[in-house]
């Protein structure tokens, strides 16, 4: 293993390598790019990416120009977990037969995919990658819609979301279904690693990357990304709104160990009301409606009973 | 090298599948990422005995499906090494999506196709229906009519595959069953000599050179995508033939074995001619022999090369015949056989040029007889005779129930 890198400070880290560039062609305020720049600074080593379809793909790699500073292929959809996978085993393969031009390198093998192309389309590629025990990251940005084909519901999109395929409308309040819980469906292979992180709580993200590359079998990572189109909020305030995800404990930070031992990893002083954080997004905006504020109440109480279950899981230590 | 070499007889007795995973441990490949489907499951099963035994040494990737198997692919070509699999039918079919983005992204890939009918009714044995998902897919493909062909086409497969003026994948087609189960006696190549055909893999753009970071499978909209897909489509038809004629020539030196990218047997002076592919051939020369002792000029076009389409090629061998059938072992249903189309598109331009008649056999494993084939050379002399094709288009041989023809 090699060293890992230390940081000492946010401008520090925000600067400190540059593999992604700032060139790209993602929405102003969107989180993907700051979320692959907070991967991609959390170690100095090489690294081989792939990319799925998706926004972070379609906005950075148009030919004849490129944002990535390292080896990155897309291949489609579903499959970039599986393209990163095929890398690794042909870096073992080279390692083994004394092939590889740079022998003293250590990379790392990371797929970045939103939440479309992990929880529904590359749910089985993955799986499989985890079951196989490859040394690769899989990193999701999960913005809880397909926002690149403009704001279909996806797997991971919450209850109640409006969105172009479960809109809202006279006699419906959108989508119907819970969340995905992708990272326990991962942690269930008994993988060495999986978290969910957030761009905002950068420290707890850096740790938690580098804690991935530094064990060896498959990681997942679960990475909340604020999407101001689909969201629907100002472009100004992507921080505002993870921050409100955080601390509303609508995405909790936590990490599961060798697929069982949890800890919850954040713990806000000052637990904000789901209510504050479903009014600031206009995908909820129907939900303040008399008729569907039942369905606040009811977010509520599930994001308290899953945070019930994630501090009674770290306790029990198992 | 920490790997054993293998001491092979000059004959060995294997079935084309056997033959495929013997070229595949000869090549020395790096990563192999399969599925399982019949009938070509033995290349992937003696691949891993080969591993397991140490006469191979890389990574093989057990993946949980043909469309992952061929991402993995993907992914470790990107990576730079040498990487091949297998596949069959539905699987294939699974598979199709990424083989548009293998040869897309320019990368050296091979596939061994044990061709085999596509479901529904599900049917494991042999024909060509698979064959046709890929043919426009962008790769080379070749065409094995019996186990030695097997054996001999993977090494001439790797070696124009991984050429870099070529950079395409390239699939290597035998019969599911007819070839991949039946075992012949194959003509070895010594390790040494085989290794030494097609040489060490030599990368380019790989994603493990870290001095030179490179971006694979990017987006191309209306403004570059154009030229992209023209250059790969002229690139396929211009520079691949020779390539594979070199590579025959230089197979011949090493094995004395001789190839040609169009097989014709008896054509010279033939009045009559039937085209196919696969373990047809064979059957179809033994035929052709046989009518030349009745007093019929018959004789044989075999594709060796599907895909570039050698059309100049085909065009020489029947510029001279006076009637010739296409026999299709699959029906892209709608339409007469992809042989029919592309051979009646070849002789289009023929100043003169013979009459054709399209022959649909064998779907679902069904035998085509030598009987089938000494009728249908007999039918061929007839319309030399009436002097016009006196049969419909396109003909169903050897169906059950009542004849069935089209148009």
């Amino acid at each position: 293993m090699s060293e890992m890198k230390k940081i000492k400070n946010l401008k520090e880290f925000s600067t400190s390598a540059d593999r992604f560039e700032g060139a790209n062609l993602l929405c102003p305020g969107c989180a993907h790019s700051i979320i692959v720049r907070e991967v991609l600074n959390a170690t100095n080593d090489d690294l081989v990416l792939s990319a799925s379809t998706g926004c972070l793909e379609v906005c950075t790699a148009v030919y004849p120009y490129t944002s990535w500073d390292a080896s990155w292929i897309h291949i489609g959809f579903e499959n970039g977990s599986t393209a990163v996978a095929g890398a690794e085993a042909m870096y073992k393969a080279l390692k083994t037969k004394g092939r590889l031009k740079q022998p003293d390198r250590n990379p790392k093998f990371v797929s970045f995919a939103g939440d479309g192309a992990s929880y529904d389309i590359g749910f089985q590629w993955i799986s499989g990658c985890m079951e196989r025990g490859h040394n690769i990251m899989h990193v999701v940005l999960d913005n809880e819609v397909y926002a690149n084909t403009g704001g279909q519901r996806s797997s991971s999109t919450p209850i109640g979301g409006s969105n172009t395929t479960t809109p809202a409308g006279r006699v419906s309040y959108g989508e119907k279904q819970n969340k995905k819980d992708m990272v326990a469906i991962m942690a269930a292979h008994g993988i060495p690693y999986s978290a969910q992180v957030a761009p905002n709580k950068w420290k707890d993200m850096v740790k938690k990357i580098q804690h991935g590359f530094a064990v060896d079998g498959p990681v997942f990572i679960n990475a909340v990304s604020p999407c101001t189109t689909e969201w629907k909020f100002d472009p100004k305030d992507t921080m505002m709104l993870t921050d409100l995800s955080t601390d509303s404990l609508v995405f909790p930070l936590y990490e599961i160990i060798d697929g069982h031992e949890l800890n919850i990893t954040y713990r806000p002083k000052n637990v904000v009301p789901v209510e504050e954080y479903l009014a600031a997004q206009g995908r909820f905006k129907h939900l303040f409606k008399d008729e569907y504020k039942y369905l606040i109440k009811e977010w509520q109480e599930r994001v308290d009973a899953n945070w019930a279950y994630l501090n009674r899981r770290e306790e029990a230590r198992v | 090298m920490a790997f054993d070499k293998m001491e092979l007889r000059e004959v060995e007795v294997w079935d084309g599948n056997f033959a495929a995973a013997q070229a595949m441990r000869q090549c020395q490949i790096d990563v192999v990422a399969a599925y399982p489907i019949t009938p070509s499951t033995p290349i992937v099963e003696g691949y891993a005995k080969f591993l397991a035994d140490n006469y191979v040494e890389g990574e093989y990737v057990m993946v949980e499906s043909e469309h992952a198997a061929m991402s993995g692919c993907i992914g470790a070509a990107a990576a730079g090494g040498r990487v091949a699999t297998a596949t069959s039918s539905q699987g294939f079919a699974l598979m199709v999506e990424t083989l548009y983005q293998a040869s897309g992204m320019r990368l050296p890939i091979v596939l061994n196709v044990v061709n085999r009918a596509l479901a529904a009714p599900l049917n494991v044995n042999g024909d060509h229906s698979d064959m046709y998902l890929g043919r426009d897919s962008g790769w080379i493909q070749f065409d094995a009519y019996c186990p030695q062909d097997a054996y001999d086409l993977n090494f001439i497969a790797f070696k124009v595959s991984e050429d870099h003026d070529v950079r395409l994948p390239a699939m290597v087609h035998q019969d599911g069953f007819m070839t991949s189960h039946t075992a012949q006696g194959v003509r070895t190549l010594k390790d040494d000599d085989a290794y030494g055909f097609v040489g060490d893999f030599k990368p380019m753009n790989d994603m493990l050179d870290f001095e030179h970071p490179v971006t694979h499978g990017v987006q191309t909209e209306e403004d570059w995508h154009f030229e992209h897909k023209a250059r790969q489509h002229n690139d396929l038809m211009t520079k691949v033939l020779p390539k594979i004629q070199t590579a025959f020539d230089e197979f011949e030196k090493l094995s004395g074995r001789k190839y040609n990218i169009v097989e014709k047997y008896d054509m010279d002076d033939a009045d009559v001619a039937v085209v196919c592919m696969g373990t047809s051939v064979e059957t179809a020369r033994e035929v052709a022999t046989e009518m030349r002792e009745k007093g019929i000029k018959a004789g044989v076009v075999g594709l060796r090369v599907i895909r570039p389409f050698p059309f100049m090629q085909i065009q020489e061998a029947l510029k001279g015949c006076k009637a010739v059938a296409t026999l299709d072992r699959s029906s892209p249903n709608g339409a007469p056989g992809m042989l029919f189309n592309e051979i009646s598109g070849c002789l289009y331009n023929l100043e003169t040029r013979p009459m054709l008649s399209g022959k649909v056999y064998g779907l679902g494993g069904r035998d085509l007889t030598k009987k089938h084939l000494t009728d249908l050379y007999t039918e061929l002399q007839a319309n030399v005779d009436a002097g016009k094709v006196t049969t419909p288009l396109q003909e169903f041989i050897g169906v059950r129930g009542p004849k069935l023809s089209f148009l």
